[in-house]
């Protein structure tokens, strides 16, 4: 039902006519774009699994009795609108805002620095949308590491260090893969937070499907671009279910 | 949101809790660095950062901006409580989310549950495909699903408003809810359906008396993300709503010139009712667990008694 739904009308909506000129087209215009959202969104996979990974980890080692408490906690971003959340960091990030302001005035930084309309912004605000993404899955995946094998580590005279990477990380991978999955393929299509919080030069290709959809009402080129995002991503994500299985990954999706 | 996990540490350590009133002791042991510090300390500022905007929204909430808009921090005062209502557009579009939500969640709790019924109980034709359609539904891009429900609509000719919103929000939602309902199907012991034939109970009285209890929490649950999203989206809705707009839409269109305070009390309040009923639904979920077991330790008694006489 998805996939038929995926599939129709996406070439030549006007005149359905085999119209393949629209992919080269597409790609040719707008080539620049899809390299930049997936720079922006690999910088922000990688960025908020470092973040979180930490996090997770402690949550699911040392939660001890207050483990719901933390999950809870970190859930709680999703009871705000995600453009709510979004706005607040505009509202933040401002110029003169709550965080820039009184930096300025003690001397910090310098009077025009600003961090609104650059790709910092766009790439802090993604991940810190994404960051529930990413550290759920990897939570599920550090939760179901039996703390015996740990322990057995450290009988066998391992460093925390080394029982950290002969035995979490290698038990925890699926984890990280279900994360990078989870993160990464939303965040190549967001185009919110880079409207809101990024410049003329931080376009993603979300922004651009989205404009060419609804503002040009351009649905052949509109729906090409779409369709490549959506196959490149496939792609990538079938071989990585394929590799993992997909019941890993909905799983992590489900308890977020 | 799912319920309470019916591990038998879990149960063990909230039985001697209720027993006896002390807390099993902390089984890991830490050591005596500073650095069992970091670990913590780092998980605190990471909450901190999480919940930052939502702090900034709940303060402004109370403000009173000199102008139109909620730019900068004058005096605090309920104003904007009170005149909650003063943007009609803004009014309008909260109750539209509110309506698609409901409904959405009703239509995709319902297909869902199916779905998810049929995938965790059957192995039939087709189930492996189904399982991947709901994998790209979860795994593609909104902007994605959204552009292609806006060209499906537009083929169809279906008129863009409140149909084509409400089944875009449906078509999303159903995937979600099959993979809790699925996850709990497959938890779920199969002897159960089993005895209720063998005593004689129709499919039907079966699947009300047994099944739907039994998957009752993960249809919850369920039904619960379904709504969280559907009141949520703006990605999707924007390519499918057409003239309409919902709140999402709405506080997005207004970026441009500044966000009115109703907006950070209506978010406020959202939030609140978010909160309110997850936690009563955990509160829920671990009163039936304390039930369950102190029915299991009566029934052990009971046991023993047996066993001793």
């Amino acid at each position: 039902m998805f996939y038929t739904s995926l599939q129709s009308g996406f070439i030549g909506d006007f005149h359905f006519n085999w119209h393949f000129a629209n992919y080269p087209n597409a790609i040719k215009l707008h080539g620049d774009i899809y390299v930049r959202s997936l720079v922006y969104a690999g910088i922000v996979t990688v960025l908020a699994l470092v973040l979180a990974y930490p996090v997770a980890y402690w949550i699911a080692f040392y939660g001890g009795r207050r483990k719901s408490v933390f999950l809870f906690l970190l859930l709680l971003p999703f009871f705000v609108s995600f453009i709510i959340r979004t706005v607040q960091w505009q509202f933040l990030l401002k110029d003169d805002g709550l965080i820039l302001g009184p930096l300025k005035r003690i001397g910090l930084l310098p009077d025009n620095y600003h961090v609104l309309g650059t790709s910092i912004a766009v790439i802090a605000g993604i991940t810190y949308n994404f960051l529930p993404f990413t550290a759920l899955p990897l939570y599920v995946a550090l939760e179901r590491i039996d703390k015996g094998l740990v322990e057995a580590g450290k009988d066998l005279y391992a460093s925390r260090f080394t029982t950290f990477r002969k035995v979490v990380w290698p038990l925890a991978l699926p984890g990280v893969f279900a994360a990078f999955l989870l993160t990464f393929v939303p965040a190549v299509g967001d185009y919110v937070n880079a409207s809101i919080l990024g410049g003329p030069g931080n376009t993603m290709i979300g922004n651009v499907i989205q404009t060419t959809f609804l503002t040009n009402f351009d649905y052949p080129i509109a729906a090409a671009m779409s369709f490549i995002l959506m196959a490149a991503l496939l792609v990538g994500a079938t071989v990585y279910a394929k590799v993992l299985g997909t019941e890993d990954v909905t799983a992590g999706a489900a308890s977020g | 949101m799912s319920s309470t996990p019916r591990d038998p540490a879990a149960v063990a350590s909230a039985w001697q809790e209720l027993g006896d009133g002390t807390a099993p002791p902390p089984k890991t042991p830490s050591s005596k660095k500073w650095t069992r510090f970091i670990l913590p300390t780092y998980t605190t500022v990471f909450v901190l950062y999480l919940v930052v905007p939502i702090a900034v929204m709940i303060v402004f909430a109370f403000n009173t901006p000199a102008g139109r808009y909620n730019i900068k921090w004058e005096h605090a005062s309920l104003d904007a409580w009170r005149n909650l209502f003063s943007f009609p557009d803004l009014s309008t579009s909260l109750k539209l989310t509110l309506e698609v939500a409901f409904l959405a969640t009703i239509f995709s709790t319902i297909l869902g549950t199916f779905i998810g019924l049929a995938l965790g109980r059957y192995r039939f034709r087709g189930a492996g495909a189904m399982n991947f359609v709901i994998f790209l539904a979860i795994a593609s891009p909104e902007i994605v699903l959204g552009s292609s429900m806006l060209t499906m609509f537009v083929n169809a000719r279906i008129p863009q408003g409140f149909v084509t919103i409400l089944l875009a929000h449906t078509m999303f939602c159903v995937s979600f809810v099959a993979i809790t309902v699925r996850a709990r199907v497959s938890g779920m012991d199969k002897a159960l359906e089993e005895a209720a034939g063998d005593l004689g109970a129709d499919p039907r009285t079966t699947f009300f008396k047994v099944t739907l209890p039994n998957i009752m929490p993960g249809v919850i649950a369920g039904a619960l993300l379904a709504f969280a999203l559907s009141i949520d989206d703006y990605v999707i809705t924007n390519f499918v709503a057409g003239s309409k707009s919902t709140f999402p839409l709405w506080v997005f269109g207004a970026t441009r010139q500044g966000i009115p305070v109703q907006v950070n009390v209506m978010g406020t309040l959202l939030f609140t009712f978010g909160i309110l009923i997850v936690v009563a639904q955990l509160l829920a979920s671990r009163m039936r667990a304390r039930g369950d077991d102190k029915r299991l330790a009566q029934d052990k008694a009971r046991l023993a008694a047996a066993q001793a006489s």
